[in-house]
């Protein structure tokens, strides 16, 4: 049987030419990079290398960028090493109700620790509105973290007006731009950034590392501390191979790459709703079809819970989510949704995430919205059954 | 080429490599997710849960995933600490411990923890009366390593275990980054030890991945939060290719081990038989069981480590002097001087670190290598 991945949100498969270079890595740079030998010395040229990759990617300085060992650590260290290191100065942070988990459950742990933590509502396209956010920011405000664009339903936030906002004042602003890297252009400069995170496994590349952009004149303790790696930031024998991967799959996203994908996922959304539609099926758009990420689309099918879909999609060969995997997990009804629907949780229990990809085709689409409307029209027809 | 610089890190297992490469190809899933691909991933994970498990015998303790060493000890030494900082604001460490571990201690004393770091004997070894007389009422914590990665010391965890049985409310964590290979398990995993953190690339496995054991009762705050993976208890997407790549270094590790004893012994003992005749050397490592054989710590008395490191590297040979994370610093060690070594031995001190890739004629190769180094550095001496 064919199987089809729809899932990129979650995670992508590891391109062959990042396997590639990350093999070849793992066995000619076996040095330790904080070796003063030479094996040190040179894999140090090809770190600076990477690095760079990095820092163009999103317009940073080549000291801006750190390695973590993915965006959950990135936001860890980030939201728990800033209210820390400014408590002094304020003890308000501002966050959205539709962040990350690894953003979330930090924000909870602090707000228990004393911190005072403002989560934005969003309104029913997953957004949120700049007259809330003005509202909500203080002379105290430290931190003001918000996702450059949503995990589930891949809604994008108003980072640039923020951004604009956030000049004439002193809090520090964090975008966690996980979903986002890859499949759009992201400057941090001209969107007045001054923290970032992503994840290499997002974008082709390996599990296990990530991105950590720090605008170089917030200074923040580290939060694994230990030997002088990554400018005594951050911890831990450089993973010198899984960077590399992450360099190569970063390269391979590159800007006209990107153009391309943005034109390819935008057709096959299209091609997607236009045969929903005509195939008869019952849908809506969670979100906001246009102002969001090319490859996420969020669909509200009316009839049939997601949980009595997914595992029937997934018998036929296709690889889909309800919430966010980090979510999925557990049997709890998606907080993105419940925030954009809080009294509809039937929409928010019929709610799938299709999240495209580069292995993708138009046909692997068509294929998509066939198997939905079959699954969809024998559920409905077993039911009518059970009720006449 | 002659890499004997094992201790700072190991050049992967081709075989472990492999299954790198076919798990990142095979099992592309996130074990998050509820379709079939994640359900897979989430197989492999569990699988190489248990493989660890049963490689290392554990009964009532679990494995956890992390980044690395680094990130264990953090873990650990902070999650405890904050965990536990209504019952006490007392921790001990060794003043021999990996920088992870001191630098956490470090940022604990910052936060108004009272931290102990116990000075070893001469062989650079904690005595069991050293720590017992350290202990506090409010003693919440006791960090100590397994094995030394500058000298090679075996630290008595059983003895220090013993004086801690008489204190069942004090937490034990073990940094044993540099255990494995280098020790049967019985040593380093005894019942009264809570928590133990090991690195993968130590042992030919990838780097950042790494493990801690945990005693499931213990409590101790994350470190890193996120979407509930590992329990609740590590946030972030699992690293699936490298921790199945690490189970199997792991197996392979210990499928080696007396083998690899039987080996280390002899390269040791090669090593010795040359410096012990050379009143110029000076060993650290001496020829004791105190001392794993893998890592032999000398000195060449009245020439700077760095120039014989430099020297050896331009045919290709390559030790270390300090660990891999104070060398750049030029920093003396602070292991030489928690052991009150002279200063001349510490400005000279040179780490050869062997690994199961390393052969005999390898040894007998940089023994040549020393004794015509000797020569032309004599104008030093």
């Amino acid at each position: 049987m064919k199987r089809y991945y729809f899932d990129h949100a979650a995670t992508t498969p590891v391109a062959p030419e990042v396997i590639q270079t990350i093999t070849k890595s793992l066995i000619d740079d076996f040095g330790n990079v904080s070796s003063t030998h030479y094996f040190g010395q040179r894999e140090k040229l090809k770190l600076r290398q990477a690095r760079e990759v990095l820092a163009n990617a999103i317009n940073a300085n080549l000291n801006e960028v750190y390695f973590t060992s993915g965006s959950t650590e990135s936001n860890n260290t980030i939201i728990r090493q800033t209210a820390l290191s400014r408590q002094n100065q304020g003890k308000h942070l501002i966050t959205t109700a539709v962040e990350h988990p690894s953003v979330l459950k930090v924000m909870q742990d602090l707000a228990k620790k004393g911190f005072d933590v403002t989560f934005l509502p969003v309104d029913d396209s997953g957004t949120i509105s700049i007259t809330d956010f003005k509202a909500a920011l203080r002379p105290d405000t430290i931190l003001v973290s918000i996702m450059y664009a949503n995990h589930e339903t891949g809604r994008l936030m108003p980072i640039k007006e923020i951004g604009q906002i956030l000049k004439n004042h002193s809090a520090w602003f964090h975008v966690d731009a996980t979903q986002a890297l890859g499949v759009t252009k992201i400057d941090v400069k001209k969107l007045g950034i001054d923290f970032l995170s992503a994840s290499a496994h997002k974008i082709y590349g390996p599990k296990g590392i990530g991105l950590l952009y720090k605008n170089q004149n917030c200074v923040i303790p580290p939060l694994l501390i230990g030997g002088e790696q990554e400018n005594k930031f951050r911890a831990g024998t450089t993973n010198l191979p899984l960077i590399f991967g992450f360099a190569k799959a970063m390269e391979l996203c590159d800007s006209k790459e990107i153009n391309k994908w943005v034109i390819i996922y935008q057709e096959e959304k299209r091609e997607l709703v236009k045969l929903l539609t005509e195939l008869g099926v019952d849908f809506a758009v969670n979100g906001d079809f246009n102002q969001a990420l090319p490859h996420i689309l969020n669909l509200w099918i009316k009839g049939i819970p997601s949980n009595v879909l997914l595992p029937l999609l997934d018998l036929d060969g296709f690889a889909l989510s309800a919430g966010s995997a980090c979510t999925a997990g557990s049997a709890e009804d998606s907080p993105v949704l419940t925030a954009m629907y809080p009294n509809n949780l039937i929409r928010v229990r019929q709610s799938i995430r299709i999240s495209l990809g580069h292995d993708n085709q138009k046909a692997d689409v068509i294929a998509l919205a066939h198997a939905i409307a079959k699954r969809v029209n024998h559920f409905k027809r077993s039911k009518e059954k059970a009720v006449s | 080429m002659i890499y004997f610089d094992n201790s700072a890190t190991t050049p992967i297992d081709p075989r472990v490599l492999d299954t790198f490469v076919k798990v990142s190809q095979t099992y592309p899933g996130n074990p998050s997710s509820l379709h079939q691909l994640g359900r897979k991933a989430t197989e492999v994970l569990e699988l190489s849960r248990q493989q660890i498990k049963d490689i290392l015998n554990l009964k009532n303790r679990e494995v956890l995933f992390t980044s690395g060493g680094s990130e264990g000890d953090n873990l650990i030494i902070k999650g405890v600490a904050h965990n536990r900082k209504l019952s006490g604001h007392h921790i001990i460490v060794s003043a021999i411990e990996h920088a992870a571990v001191l630098n956490a201690a470090k940022q604990l004393e910052k936060e108004g923890f009272e931290v102990t770091y116990l000075s070893p004997d001469k062989n650079g070894q904690i005595r069991p009366e050293t720590l017992s007389n350290a202990i506090r009422n409010d003693t919440i914590l006791v960090s100590i390593m397994a094995v030394n990665n500058e000298t090679g010391a075996i630290q008595p965890l059983n003895e220090l275990s013993d004086i801690l049985q008489k204190y069942p409310q004090i937490v034990f964590h073990v940094d044993a980054v540099q255990a494995v290979g280098k020790q049967l398990e019985s040593i380093y995993l005894n019942d009264r030890i809570d928590f133990l953190s090991f690195s993968g690339h130590k042992f030919r496995g990838p780097k950042g991945i790494g493990f801690v054991i945990y005693h499931p009762n213990r409590h101790f705050d994350p470190l890193i939060a996120g979407g509930g993976q590992e329990n609740g208890l590590r946030g972030g997407t699992e690293n699936i290719p490298a921790i199945a790549a690490m189970a199997k270094a792991l197996r392979l590790s210990f499928d080696n081990i007396n083998q690899c004893q039987k080996k280390y012994i002899e390269m040791k003992n090669i090593l010795l038989n040359f410096l012990d005749k050379d009143p110029d050397f000076y060993v650290i490592s001496k020829n004791s069981k105190i001392y794993t054989p893998s890592i032999i710590s000398f000195a060449l008395i009245g020439v700077k480590g760095e120039t014989v490191i430099h020297y050896l590297e331009a045919q290709e040979t390559f030790i270390s002097t300090t660990s891999a994370c104070s060398s750049n610093r030029n920093q003396p060690s602070h292991v030489l001087m928690a052991m009150k070594e002279p200063d001349e031995v510490i400005k000279g001190e040179l780490r050869v670190s062997l690994g199961p890739q390393n052969d005999i004629s390898e040894m007998k190769n940089f023994v040549n290598q020393l004794e015509k180094m000797k020569d032309k550095l004599k104008v030093f001496i």
